[in-house]
């Protein structure tokens, strides 16, 4: 068993996803056969093989500092589920007391 | 030019011809695959959104370009069907997710800029697996797209929808994105031509993103020279991606055009091969190198001992990155919000949106990928991944030592039947074991038919891979594939596929 159910609810929170009781039962147990078959990746690694992040690398990219167009107002809260006076209008981000 | 009277069935290349010469015109074209998918689209469900006005508005453009005597870029004029995960001003931009049902981006991405730019009609939006999560359009929150070669199997994926519209000859090229092998593993499985770029050959701006570093936006087409074309029209530095290539396209549309392997140094990927493998899929394999051997090529067996490690680091590393990249998806600027009733909490409006708008699919992978990145497990398996991801770049600098290209079957297996591997992710994500390395090495491969599984008469494809910037590579040994394979049957595979009912009155049928 390479992950309970108690650890899936707890990822299930990290990952802000609202997860029914039946959704936990089923993933716990398609995530421990997936966690297990992943873990290979520890029968070759080494210590001391350094790690690629990026297939082609890259450090440093810069651009010319120059004024560029951007988003408007209008246009970047014209999909927003609620706006109000020119804002993203969200839910309450402090709980009570 | 006379290439038949159906102008859907024309290649890419002959549709621009016939448009720059005035033979046709790109409302003509547009018009007749509007019809087309209109008829046939409810067989085959490649689309998610198809913008008429749009497109002949487009066309029109075209046309009035070439009436006042200005010049026309190679694919002007000719039809394309854009994975819906690429943004568009004038249609909605889905990624096949409840979560973004209806949203209308407020910029096109680079890669529509360029289509747009380069004359190309943008016939619609395609389906796709969730956020490009899944190897069979089965992720998509809008119902799976159908393989024309046969309606009750997966057309392959992510990008099925363009995969499943070219096959169809319901538009003339298909822009996917592969980032385990989502263009290459649809195009095998639906007998298409199917190529990854180079890793930041192709922009990444606009597209919604699922795992950054192995992203890579590609041509779906019925031709290996249409997908040099459209290569070359979509590709080139972009600087609102910091990852785009400060590099010349490579000349792939002259390699494509030119075709020749004598001479070239073939190294055939022994670890790619053996138990999970289709016997018809081997027995098409072991005739197309033979077939490249007696086209001048020199065939080697290569070994690349950590291929095999491919898949379970592609399987932490891609679900780390879309854990982080899909966070973006919090209920707050866009897209939907469920449970804001004035009482719940910013982060209970978040949870819930969540759990409803995405599917199991991303639901585990965002679970999987926080799980390697966490605290105590991210060494032993992110890190790890990473280490393996260096080791897999090692084979491939290796192979590319002693020979000019590799290859490999596409998949192990044909286009498999709807909901065979619904419930077994693990057994899903196998489709995409030989496609993963080139991905993690970031190099470039093409998927080319090479003829038709004996035991169930669905095609196979044959994977070329080349070094990182060698994309030219690929072109001329996919050209040389299928010209001699197309020249031994006397026609194009693709014109055997029989899956589609083309009868007048089956659109209609099939719509009620």
């Amino acid at each position: 068993m390479s992950i309970t159910r108690d650890e899936v609810a707890h990822l299930a929170s990290l990952s802000r996803l609202d997860l029914s009781d039946h959704e936990l039962d089923r993933f716990a147990g398609q995530l421990d056969v997936i966690i297990s078959a992943v873990a290979r990746v520890q029968e070759v690694a080494a210590a001391g093989i350094p790690p690629t992040t990026h297939a082609v690398e890259f450090t440093n990219v810069f651009r010319d500092d120059v004024l560029a167009g951007c988003l408007g107002a209008d246009a970047a809260l014209a999909q927003a589920p609620a706006a109000e006076m020119g804002y993203f209008k969200v839910p309450k981000i402090l709980a009570e007391d | 030019m006379d290439a038949g009277s159906d102008l859907t069935r024309w290649t890419a290349a002959q549709m621009a011809a016939a448009v720059a010469a005035g033979e046709v015109s790109a409302v003509e074209l547009t018009e007749a695959h509007l019809d087309r998918i209109a008829r046939i689209d409810v067989q085959v469900r490649a689309f998610l959104y198809v913008a008429g006005d749009a497109a002949l508005a487009a066309a029109r453009a075209v046309d009035a370009r070439r009436a006042a005597g200005e010049p026309l870029r190679p694919l002007a004029g000719v039809p394309l069907a854009l994975k819906d995960v690429f943004t568009t001003i004038d249609m909605p931009t889905t990624c096949g997710s409840k979560i973004l049902a209806g949203w209308q981006p407020p910029y096109d991405a680079t890669i529509t800029r360029r289509l747009r730019a380069a004359g190309v009609v943008i016939l619609g939006k395609t389906n796709m697996d969730e956020f490009a999560m899944g190897s069979s359009t089965e992720n998509s929150a809008f119902g799976p797209s159908h393989n024309p070669w046969n309606l009750s199997r997966v057309p392959g994926g992510s990008s099925g929808g363009s995969a499943a519209a070219v096959a169809a000859y319901l538009a003339a090229l298909g822009i996917g994105t592969d980032t385990g092998g989502s263009i290459r593993q649809p195009a095998a499985v639906c007998g298409l031509v199917g190529v990854k770029p180079t890793y930041g050959g192709s922009s990444r701006y606009g597209l919604v993103a699922f795992a950054s570093s192995l992203d890579t936006p590609g041509p779906l087409t019925r031709t290996v020279l249409d997908a040099a074309l459209l290569h070359e029209a979509i590709s080139g530095h972009d600087p609102c991606d910091s990852t785009s290539l400060h590099a010349p396209v490579p000349p792939v549309v002259t390699a494509a055009r030119n075709a020749d392997v004598a001479g070239l140094r073939v190294g055939v990927v022994a670890e790619f091969a053996g138990d999970g493998y289709a016997s018809g899929v081997l027995t098409r394999f072991n005739e197309a190198v033979e077939l490249l051997e007696s086209l001048g090529a020199k065939v080697t067996e290569v070994s690349c001992p950590h291929f095999d490690y491919a898949l379970p680091a592609y399987y932490l590393i891609a679900p780390s990155e879309c854990s982080s990249n899909l966070a973006r998806f919090d209920a707050m600027r866009y897209g939907l919000r469920l449970g804001d009733d004035g009482m719940a909490s910013a982060e209970q409006v978040m949870s819930q949106t969540r759990a409803a708008g995405f599917g199991a699919e991303v639901k585990r992978r965002i679970m999987l990928g926080t799980y390697a990145l966490s605290s105590g497990y991210y060494d032993a398996y992110y890190g790890k991944a990473q280490q393996v991801r260096t080791l897999i770049a090692g084979d491939f600098a290796a192979a590319f030592e002693q020979v000019d290209v590799l290859v490999s079957p596409t998949t192990p297996t044909t286009a498999f039947p709807i909901g065979e591997r619904a419930d077994d992710p693990m057994a899903m994500y196998l489709a995409d074991l030989c496609t993963i390395p080139c991905n993690l090495a970031g190099n470039a491969a093409l998927s080319v038919p090479c003829g038709l599984a004996p035991e169930d008469g669905l095609p196979v494809g044959l994977q070329i891979m080349a070094p990182v910037l060698a994309d030219d590579r690929v072109y001329r040994v996919g050209a040389a594939v299928e010209g001699a394979l197309g020249q031994r049957r006397g026609h194009p595979l693709l014109e055997e596929a029989s899956g589609v009912d083309e009868a007048d009155d089956a659109g209609a049928e099939a719509g009620r």
